[in-house]
């Protein structure tokens, strides 16, 4: 699914590299732990698979795709193959939770129909039944949350990137946000997911990859967080 | 659906700026009223030269007892001299007809176009005797005056544009003035949409940042952008050709109306064609090419 070759990242002239000869490989279907202290370069792994970022040298695959060779313009069809989720959930406040998830299929062009049908369908899944007409606001930070996986879902992305996104929630919320990635990495969706909870990772023993200053300094399957604390 | 989006986010777009879009409405309508302006003094130049080139004759004056010795040193014409003048006008390519007017006929016309207090002291015999030519082609009138003057019999071959010469050229500046204005108000408004664009940007980032991690196609996500910078400039298009038509219709139309003014006017049929759909355009294509120069500079995509 993705295939890191040599890659590294610097931003700007000068600075040291955020991601230095990263060589991986992840398969159709794995979830992947990317762990490592904040500034280890996580954010900066996602960001080139999105293509938000160009790497610097080394090729990056995704999808069978050369993302550094691929044409601008066909780079939302890469995005659309890809749900993204954040600490921050980034909904839209003025949206209800109905909406907010039909917009990344509206943004596609997708038919009235079908909105109504895969939105609620959706909702259900991540365990937001009955929700659809809340605004943001009246939700607690792990609905939210719920609600930004569904609009990164909606669509059936085979790949599902997670950027902290149990980082503003607490514990026990958090288990139920994981539980929710575990049963959609089920249905296939391959699964990277960036963070510094360690108690989730060693919990959920799947595949860690451990970055330190931008280098892989561990790839296990069904790690724990670390071996050095 | 798509274009329903579409409309959806230019008119949260455009009610969220809209003081930023009265402004660019307003700079737009101010500059492309100009612009029209301009057009329309052209399209007035342009008339005036059809109606002279239509009227055009040239006039060969020919000498009588009051000519001076300087213009007429032969003194006045003779039969031969005239008989010879009006066989070389008949037979030059260039002259489509040929009138000759006497120095009787060219009195009663001076009585006709001057009032008693001047005519009183003139006589016939103090008028020139002259032949009035139609050209073939109209533009081509510098050749027959070139060719005639300076002939024996002949006292002068006149050139009337040195008349209308002046008012040709003080209506090209107004035009250079108006469009000089049009000109600089459409950088305001290139200037102002940009600004617009960028504000809009920054109010609808999230909305972007989130379109782009979806996957949306560049068209759809700068496809907004761009209307709101187009409806804009097509309202104040649309205003600015209004200003003109009220402009063209009370303005000129009172001239018209008064009874010594038979020279041909622009009218309102000339605003509605060529002028609005040209200012129309020129709006449109500015608008689209100030947002998409903006969009690249605030709307990375
Ligand atoms: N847009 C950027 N411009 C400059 N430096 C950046 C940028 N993004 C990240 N970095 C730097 O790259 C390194 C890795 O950052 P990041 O990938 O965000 O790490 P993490 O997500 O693991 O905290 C850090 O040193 C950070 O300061
Ligand atoms: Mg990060």
């Amino acid at each position: 699914m993705i295939t890191f070759e040599h890659v590294s990242k610097v931003y700007g002239e000068g600075n040291r590299p955020a991601l230095a000869e990263v060589t991986l490989q992840v398969d159709r279907g794995d979830f992947v732990f990317l762990v490592g202290p904040s500034g280890s370069g996580k954010s900066t792994f996602l960001r080139l698979v999105l293509k938000e970022e160009k790497a610097s040298s080394g090729t990056v695959q995704v999808a069978g795709r050369d993302v550094g060779r691929l044409r601008s313009w066909k780079v939302p069809a890469l995005r659309r193959q890809i749900g993204v989720v954040f600490q921050d959930f980034r909904l839209l406040a003025d949206k209800s939770v109905f909406e907010n998830v039909a917009f990344a299929l509206q943004v596609l062009g997708k038919p009235r129909h079908v909105i109504a049908q895969s939105v609620p369908e959706t909702l259900a899944l991540v365990g937001l039944g009955g929700k659809e007409r809340r605004r943001p606001h009246e939700l607690s930070g792990g609905e939210q949350q719920r609600v930004a996986i569904a609009r990164a879902f909606v669509n059936r992305p085979a790949l599902l990137l997670a950027d902290e996104p149990t980082g503003n929630l607490d514990p026990e919320t958090s288990v139920g946000i994981m539980k929710l990635l575990d049963r959609i990495n089920r249905t296939g969706t391959t699964i990277v997911m960036a963070t510094h909870d360690d108690d989730i990772v060693d919990q959920m023993r799947k595949r860690v990859v451990e970055l330190r200053d931008g280098r892989v300094v561990r790839d296990e399957d069904r790690g724990v967080y670390g071996s050095s604390r | 659906m798509r274009l329903g989006f579409v409309v959806r986010e230019m008119g949260a777009g455009l009610r969220r700026n809209f003081t930023m879009t009265v402004a660019v409405v307003l700079v737009t309508m101010v500059s492309l009223f100009f612009f029209g302006l301009g057009l329309l003094v052209q399209q007035q130049v342009s008339i005036l030269k059809g109606d002279w080139y239509d009227r055009v004759q040239v006039s060969v004056f020919l000498c009588g007892p009051v000519s001076t010795e300087e213009d007429c040193p032969t003194g006045a014409v003779t039969s031969a001299q005239r008989d010879a003048l009006r066989a070389q006008l008949e037979s030059s390519p260039l002259v489509d007809r040929v009138f000759y007017e006497s120095q009787q006929d060219a009195y009663d016309n001076f009585l006709e176009q001057f009032d008693d207090a001047i005519t009183e002291n003139v006589t016939p015999d103090q008028l020139p005797e002259s032949f009035r030519v139609r050209l073939t082609d109209p533009s081509r009138y510098q050749e027959v005056r070139e060719q005639f003057s300076g002939q024996p019999g002949v006292e002068d071959v006149p050139d009337d544009r040195a008349v209308l010469g002046p008012l040709f050229a003080a209506m090209d500046g107004a035009t250079r003035v108006a469009l000089g204005l049009a000109a600089l108000m459409l950088v305001c408004s290139v200037l102002l949409v940009s600004t617009t664009i960028r504000l809009t940007a920054f109010s609808r980032r999230r909305e972007v940042s989130i379109m782009r991690l979806v996957g949306a196609s560049r068209a759809l996500i700068q496809l907004p952008f761009v209307l709101e910078g187009v409806i804009a400039s097509l309202v104040g298009a649309v205003l600015a050709s209004g200003a003109l038509y009220a402009l063209v219709e009370f303005g000129v139309g009172r001239l018209r109306e008064r009874p010594d003014f038979t020279t041909r006017l622009v009218e309102t049929s000339d605003v509605l064609f060529p002028t609005a759909p040209v200012m129309l355009g020129v709006g449109v294509v500015f608008a689209v090419v100030a947002s998409l120069l903006s969009l690249r500079r605030w709307l990375r995509v």
